[in-house]
């Protein structure tokens, strides 16, 4: 079941949501384990700033019915310690390391991308565009016009491979996707969360510590299913499609509708090895529709 | 007691319910785990049911939910049993609590780092409030009863059932209806008096409960680890749902904690948001 994706070589079509998995804790907590039965098939990082974050004050979690609102606030350490620290304990790991940035204005995303050129540990870089530009007052990854501006800048920085991590809270998500594609994005992935909140029955007042968060799971696969659809579609790059994968038959959808990689997420939260069972699922889907 | 924290087995595996408790309000679950190792007092699983996990109020539960364990140890043939504490108080509590033997516990674990051994020269004493209790239990266990000296707070009767789980306790009450009438935090004032410079606590409870032991503790110049709780997804750093402030910024609870020393917290209350 092994598949090419922007010149890497992946042993199945199963990886990771960013911000769904941290291997460096994960193998604190289950040992060299992890390493040996590794369950993505590349590895995407957590967000990385330029400067260090704290992230968001607690609570930071709401559980839906089939799904959660998480509002976490990319707690990060930098990309300078992320350089120093993570990149080479990351580097144990079996498969492609894919490190998910965000920047705050078209320098800081450039200044990442930059950093990330050179070690080459990093075989990919995704780019987190769900934020405002703190120069324009614009959400990167909302408007097709902020998108090329910032394709343009940091396309020429690196040779590697630049996935656009698309938002679900955009007007016209295939717009966007399509202006990525001509601004040089290798591929697209998609959908991030959907922006959400919850209010603490007792005191009327938002549960979450960031007020608003953002919806994961089950509860927005059709959202992800259409949104896939739709960019696919739009566009001739890779496209990485997620959103509430919990099995085999849900990856398969996702692909069926024009997806070349699936990543799980939120279904890690409930088994660490998820990603192992869904991609044993879809490849027996797969043997059996002959796809 | 080690120092190390044992490894987790790499996924999630099922346990089968082997018997199934009622303690008063609370509920001790039983099951075997014939894949994991012995965890370390304060150490937590995630738990859910293997059929039936969502569908309950608000179609909820959705993800598992997080356990100190309670006591741990083999059976005759061999066999790792691990115990839990549950309350009925949520969607997640309330479908735990309808297990009952042979059926298909799902867990995760063990996280966390667990107590350490008190210091040098002092006994361990015990604070434990509510459910908060569990890990108490299995601290007890593995330094030895003589050791240790439990004070349990409970709200009423029924709730201070749950005090036989361990040996020789100190119980409090709010109404009065088991033991001290009052808050487990004026028992452990008394103790201090008496015994300060010879004492640790090793206390789990509720927030408000956690905060009034780390204000005592630090007046009294008592070190203290606090095992504390709050809302996670995953229990294994993934998430970073369970953060909390500490001095200098949020750790997360699932693998820097749950067990804090005192010392690291400016207040005892932070955590506990979740529902």
């Amino acid at each position: 079941m092994s598949v090419s994706f922007c010149g890497l070589e992946l042993e199945h079509p199963i990886i990771n949501g960013s911000g769904t998995f941290d291997a460096i804790a994960a193998r604190r907590v289950f040992g060299d384990a992890l390493i040996g039965s590794f369950p993505f098939a590349a590895f995407v990082s957590k967000t990385v700033t330029v400067e260090p974050r704290h992230g968001n004050p607690p609570p930071r979690l709401w559980e839906l019915p089939g799904g959660l609102i998480n509002s976490i606030g990319l707690p990060n350490k930098g990309i300078e310690r992320f350089l120093a620290e993570d990149i080479p304990q990351l580097a144990v790991l079996p498969v492609p390391l894919i490190v998910n940035v965000m920047g705050f204005s078209r320098d800081q995303v450039a200044e990442l991308v930059s950093a990330l050129d050179e070690p080459e540990e990093v075989a990919a870089i995704e780019l987190n565009v769900s934020c405002p530009n703190v120069e324009t007052g614009l959400e990167m990854g909302a408007d097709p016009w902020e998108i090329s501006r910032l394709l343009e800048r940091v396309r020429p920085l690196t040779a590697k491979a630049l996935i656009v991590k698309l938002t679900p809270n955009a007007g016209d998500v295939p717009a966007v996707a399509r202006a990525a594609e001509e601004a040089g994005a290798s591929a697209v992935s998609l959908i991030n969360t959907l922006r959400g909140m919850a209010l603490d029955p007792l005191s009327g007042e938002p549960w979450l510590g960031g007020t608003t968060g953002g919806v994961s799971g089950a509860a927005v696969r059709p959202v992800a299913l259409a949104q896939v659809r739709d960019v696919a579609g739009s566009v001739d790059i890779p496209v990485v499609g997620m959103g509430g994968v919990q099995s085999g038959r849900d990856a398969l959808d996702l692909m069926r509708a024009g997806a070349d990689l699936v990543a799980v997420g939120t279904e890690t939260f409930r088994d660490p090895v998820a990603a192992v069972r869904i991609a044993s699922e879809l490849d027996s889907l797969l043997a059996k529709s002959g796809d | 007691m080690s120092a190390e924290r044992p490894l987790a087995p790499f996924g999630r595996r099922l346990a089968p319910v082997s018997a199934r408790e009622q303690h008063g309000a609370y509920v001790v679950l039983r099951c075997l785990d014939g894949e994991g190792p012995i965890p370390k007092a304060g150490q937590f699983y995630m738990l859910s049911s293997a059929a039936r996990w969502g569908g309950g109020q608000g179609e909820r539960p959705f993800l598992p939910r997080a356990f100190s364990v309670l006591r741990a140890g083999r059976d005759q043939s061999g066999v790792l049993e691990l115990q839990f504490l549950v309350e009925d108080v949520g969607p997640g509590t309330n479908r735990l609590c309808e297990l009952g033997p042979g059926d298909g516990l799902l867990l995760v674990g063990p996280f966390g780092n667990g107590f350490s051994p008190p210091r040098e020269g002092r006994a361990a004493m015990l604070v434990g409030g509510g459910v908060g209790i569990a890990p108490l239990a299995i601290l007890q266990d593995q330094l030895g009863a003589v050791a240790t000296l439990p004070l349990l707070g409970f709200r009423d009767g029924a709730h201070a059932e749950g005090a036989r789980l361990l040996q020789s306790p100190r119980v409090a009450t709010d109404d009065g209806s088991a033991g001290h009438e009052g808050l487990v935090t004026e028992l452990l004032l008394e103790e201090l008096a008496a015994a300060a410079e010879e004492l640790e606590v090793f206390a789990c409870g509720p927030p408000a409960m956690l905060e009034a032991v780390r204000a005592i503790c630090a007046e009294h110049a008592v070190p203290a680890q606090l095992a504390l709780e709050s809302g996670m997804a995953c229990g294994f750093g993934a998430c970073f749902g369970c953060a909390i402030p500490v001095r200098g910024g949020y750790i997360r609870l699932c693998v820097d904690g749950p067990v804090l020393d005192a010392t690291l917290l400016e207040t005892g209350a932070a955590a506990g948001a979740h529902r």
